[in-house]
């Protein structure tokens, strides 16, 4: 049991705070092997993990390293930082603490490594760095605790993953080291639990009291919200009043394309001039940083941002939180409203803002689901082997290992307890040859075996790649965006290749809410200058695309079908009575097909409910059929609700096209060409350390050296099959993005019942596909002929075509 | 990033490929990004870079699948077989450096050997391979054949000029291909290796190079000629 000293009880008197029941028996359970404390945000959740902290550092004995804390943010490492000098200097305790992330200068970095402070806060992948040095063993000497923030964030991705293989390493190196997890609320705690947890060691879920149910309301506008689109630049006059009317109001979007816009939008509206701000993770870091400095000061009155702020940062005046477009998922919502006012006894506030009439359906359905506390969830599945392989090269930099051990070390993380020995050695082998079924690298290889049965790097500057491309955030390609000076202008932020590549010289869009003028590229910068006026360009960036969960869906399907819609407001209720006069409307246990000729092609939508990557996987599965069964489909776009396929010929018959069988049977070569599959496989071979982001040579300009990922993922699928990447990119596919699961529950659940309703237009429930961004073309038959008609009208309206062959 | 991914023509048995002059000669430039010259029983094909997994593992690189030179190769027998040409011109970088062709397994040095075989073999020397290789056929730095000069990396001032070197690729609605650019000057092939990345026509580089008329033929199952992207 660990004691207050007087120095920090007589603090909390002093400020008239009393400790949180959670507080104390954090305080008491401070020797146990692993704590998982739940609570909401402003429930002291940072104290109660640094308290034990405090208590065992107040005589200044300790030398060295005492405590780690992880956060998923860089940002977060920072404030916490900050906020805890506050206490420490007032208490005038003899504790060194410092920060460290991708951000932190190298001189200090260094400094770090020689002579550590007692609290280092620190993010995933720096931690991964840490542990690959050889000096690891004695920069990490002397570690008691780690305690880990915003754990129900990390055990969502990879990140988590890649933490957990390192605080196995960290407990080899500290056999005593205890663990602590700072969890928002979720839906299966014990799996956090275990996920924590040294395995298997046992880990104690403690509860804080959750606080009052928090006050949800979907906001209420005068303007109707659009067909389609997540911008909801409709509700910015109500939003504006609710800024006017709250101290600090945080307004979350699900893509920074759409806070981008938004903001811009706002801005417009902002008659008052109020203080906005607007934060995501594509902005120049310096601007972060003042945005966040400025929030922590109440300078603020509000700020438009993503997912970037979605973690607990503890900002006290924050009383508001809106959430422009639908929230996805119910699970998420509420993590993201309990930081709007942290004023521990009054309920949180939030705004749902639709962002199109469809999603005023998933609002309605999302506030049901809260007031019922119905939290959605999957289970989590074992650990990913792209996220292993990197572990075993990040310990191979540190220096010798042996495999039995490093084996035994990994299972010891929750979420590969289950891994077996061949599953390890087949990673293991990897790393080393390559693992292919041909032997071809035996001079070559990255990793050897000594004679005493030790792994080690064959090249020990193999280390310096491999630590410059650690790491498992998956951003796509970006371009640093700046103000075109004579020398190196101010860095605005990050736009995406793609998007640069689509600009030419003279055309403006959107960055950090301003309007910016493309100049050029200079070796591969963005020049940009100011420029108002002209209507921008949007620049799109592929972020992680969440579904709506099976719950959601559920619900969504019976509030259809409910014959009034006195409860939900005009405008959906009379887009709904629309299509129902137009055609019918969706029911669960059947399946409705819409087919319509839409700009002279025929249109086939298919209402499945499944969630996004589902209807995205049926959209791939069902114009393979139409491709095999001459239908000639040229394209399709998917949405949480439904998918749309458009071609050259109309479908009169679905029924075969569903039959699960024939989708079942023909899934792995159907999977095998799909385009989701390939950006599975860039994300699992970057991770696994086949394709390197970053190299020491810098990029060449022309872009002649690098070629695309898919001629590999072709490559092994023709000539190694059964390649360890292939089966990690399979059942990646398979779990996320494919969700065939949700396929096949679709096509159960219906059996016959399909509705094929054939129209003389495009309905009301369809129309919003159209507007829909991620079309995916189809490259078969009907792409060729298309391909060779466009390219016969270049050449007539060019007059080339007449030129003598 | 494109997604071109590239078309194993291999298994092509009918001869789709898009005719037109260069000077006095008639080519064909195949799907499959080799140039096919009928009246002299030619195949051209530039690039292959045969030995970059093995050579990206000597560097330090990640060990890539050993397999591009067998499946380049197995490419250009495929070609050999529909064209039955019995002279090749291979337009330099045939290697990725001039390592990577003594560092060859036998087996593939068994299949150059072989396709070498009965024909009158040409290897242009590259930037990157520009050292004599140690294998059957006949080594130039360029070669005039009748009205045309191949070499591989294209001089301003030519005429009647085939050349590499550049990797072009070109656009049509969302599609990124490799592609062959001709002018009244000179043609350009793509690049024919299996791990071979591409350059845009829309490069100074390239729009430097070919006249304001010049046409991109994009290769694939039916290789289609545009106006040139600049």
């Amino acid at each position: 049991m660990t004691v207050l000293s007087a120095a920090i009880s007589s603090w909390f008197t002093t400020r008239n705070w009393t400790i949180h029941p959670h507080q104390q028996v954090m305080l008491g359970r401070a020797d146990h092997p692993a704590t998982l404390l739940i609570a909401p945000t402003g429930g002291g959740k940072t104290m109660a993990g640094f308290l034990p902290t405090l208590a065992e550092l107040a005589d200044g004995n300790h030398q060295g390293l005492h405590t780690l804390y992880i956060s998923p943010l860089k940002a977060l490492a920072a404030d916490i930082k900050r906020n805890l000098r506050t206490p420490v200097d007032e208490m005038s305790l003899p504790i060194r603490i410092d920060d460290r992330t991708g951000d932190t200068p190298q001189s200090r970095k260094k400094r770090q490594r020689a002579d550590p402070p007692h609290i280092l806060l620190t993010t995933p992948e720096s931690l991964a760095l840490l542990i690959s040095y050889p000096d690891a063993a004695r920069t990490f000497a002397g570690l008691q605790r780690v305690v880990v923030d915003e754990i129900h964030a990390l055990a969502e991705s990879k990140r988590g993953d890649q933490l957990m293989l390192a605080l196995a390493r960290l407990q080899t190196l500290c056999p005593n080291l205890r663990r602590v997890g700072l969890s928002a609320t979720v839906d299966d705690p014990q799996a956090i639990a275990q996920f924590l947890a040294r395995h298997p060691d046992p880990c104690e879920v403690l509860q804080a009291d959750p606080g009052p149910t928090p006050d949800i309301q979907m906001l209420q506008s005068t303007e109707a919200p659009p067909w389609a689109g997540g911008g909801a630049a409709y509700s910015i006059p109500a939003v504006m009043e609710q800024i006017k009317a709250h101290n600090t109001t945080l307004i979350f979007h699900n893509t920074r394309a759409q806070a981008e816009i938004f903001f811009h939008n706002l801005w417009l509206a902002n008659d008052d001039a109020l203080p906005i701000g607007i934060h995501h993770g594509s902005l120049d870091r310096d601007q972060r940083n003042r945005i966040e400095a400025a929030m922590v000061r109440g300078d603020l009155r509000a700020i438009v941002c993503t997912g970037s702020l979605d973690l607990g940062l503890d900002w006290g005046d924050v009383d508001l939180v809106i959430q422009i477009g639908a929230p996805k998922n119910v699970k998420r919502l509420v993590q993201r409203i309990g930081r709007a006012n942290h004023s521990y006894n009054t309920p949180s506030k939030a705004l749902l803002v639709p962002a199109n009439r469809f999603e005023v359906l998933e609002c309605r359905a999302a506030l049901e689901a809260v007031r019922q506390g119905d939290l959605d969830g999957e289970p989590r599945g074992p650990g990913p082997r792209d996220v292993l392989c990197q572990h075993i090269l990040i310990t191979a930099c540190a220096g010798p290992f042996e495999a039995n051990d490093l084996f035994a070390e990994m299972i010891t993380a929750g979420a590969y307890a289950t891994l077996t020995r061949p599953e390890f050695d087949a990673c293991l082998g990897f790393c080393a040859t390559g693992g292919y079924a041909l032997q071809a690298y035996d001079k070559w290889q990255r990793l050897l075996q000594l004679p005493d049965g030790c792994w080690q790097l064959r090249d020990p500057r193999a280390s310096q790649r491999i630590r410059m491309n650690l790491g498992t955030i998956q951003d796509s390609d970006t371009l640093k965006v700046r103000l075109k000076r004579s020398r190196g202008g101010k860095p605005l932020g990050e736009i995406e290749e793609a998007f640069a590549a689509s600009l030419t010289p003279g055309d403006t869009f959107l960055i950090g809410g301003q309007t910016v003028r493309y100049e050029g590229l200079r070796e591969m910068t963005v020049e940009v200058t100011r420029r108002s006026g002209k209507r921008p360009k949007i620049a799109t960036f592929t972020g992680t695309k969440f579904a709506t969960s099976t719950q959601l869906n559920a619900r969504i399907l019976a509030l259809l079908q409910q014959g009034n819609w006195l409860n939900l407001p005009d405008h959906t209720s009379s887009w709904l009575t629309l299509q129902q006069q137009v055609s019918q409307l969706p029911e669960p246990g059947r399946l409705l097909i819409e087919s319509f000729p839409h700009q002279s092609r025929p249109h086939l939508c298919i209402y499945g409910f499944a969630g996004r990557n589902a209807q995205q996987t049926l959209g791939l599965l069902l114009t393979k059929r139409m491709e095999e069964m001459g239908l000639d489909p040229l394209g399709f776009v998917a949405t949480d609700y439904a998918t749309m396929i458009w071609g050259l010929k109309t479908v009169n018959d679905p029924a075969p096209l569903f039959e699960l069988a024939a989708l079942r049977d023909g899934l792995d070569s159907w999977l095998g060409e799909n385009a989701v599959m390939k950006r599975s496989f860039r994300a699992c071979a970057t991770i696994a350390g086949l394709i390197e982001r970053n190299s020491p040579t810098a990029r060449k300009s022309g872009r002649q050296a690098t070629f695309s990922s898919d001629i590999l993922y072709d490559t092994l699928r023709k000539y190694d099959p059964d390649h360890l990447l292939l089966q990690i990119t399979r059942t990646e596919a398979l779990r996320g993005l494919v969700d065939f699961g949700r396929i096949e529950e679709m096509i159960d659940r219906i059996g016959p019942r399909i509705d094929l309703r054939h129209l003389p237009a495009i309905t009301p429930l369809a129309a919003p596909l159209l507007l829909e961004m991620g079309k995916v073309p189809i490259k078969g038959a009907a792409m060729e002929k298309l391909l060779q008609q466009e390219a016969a009208d270049l050449m007539q309206k060019s007059g080339l075509s007449s030129l003598p062959d | 990033m494109t997604l071109a991914s590239r078309r194993k023509i291999g298994n092509l048995n009918t001869m789709s490929g898009f005719d037109f002059f260069l000077s006095s000669a008639r080519l064909t430039a195949l799907g499959s990004g080799a140039l096919h010259w009928p009246d002299q029983n030619l195949l051209c094909i530039s690039d292959l870079h045969l030995g970059k997994s093995e050579r990206q593992a000597r560097r330090g690189g990640p060990a890539l699948p050993p397999y591009e030179t067998r499946d380049t190769l197995a490419r250009l027998a495929a070609d050999l077989q529909d064209t039955q040409a019995t002279t090749v011109i291979c337009l330099g970088d045939s290697f990725d450096d001039d390592a990577a062709a003594g560092a060859l397994p036998q087996a593939e040095q068994d299949t150059i050997t072989h396709l070498t075989t009965d024909r009158r073999w040409i290897w242009i020397s590259g930037n990157h391979d520009p050292a004599p290789l140690n294998l059957a056929g006949e080594q130039h730095r360029d070669i005039t054949i009748g009205p045309l000069t191949f070499r591989h990396i294209a001089q301003p001032q030519a005429q009647s000029e085939v050349s590499g070197h550049y990797h072009p690729k070109a656009r049509l609605r969302s599609t990124s291909r490799p592609a062959f650019l001709v002018d009244g000057h000179r043609l350009i092939l793509p690049a024919y290796g299996t791990y071979t990345g591409g350059l845009r026509s829309t490069d100074p580089a390239l729009t430097a190079l070919m006249g304001p008329r010049a046409r991109a033929i994009l290769t694939g199952p039916h290789p289609v000629p545009i106006p040139m992207p600049r």
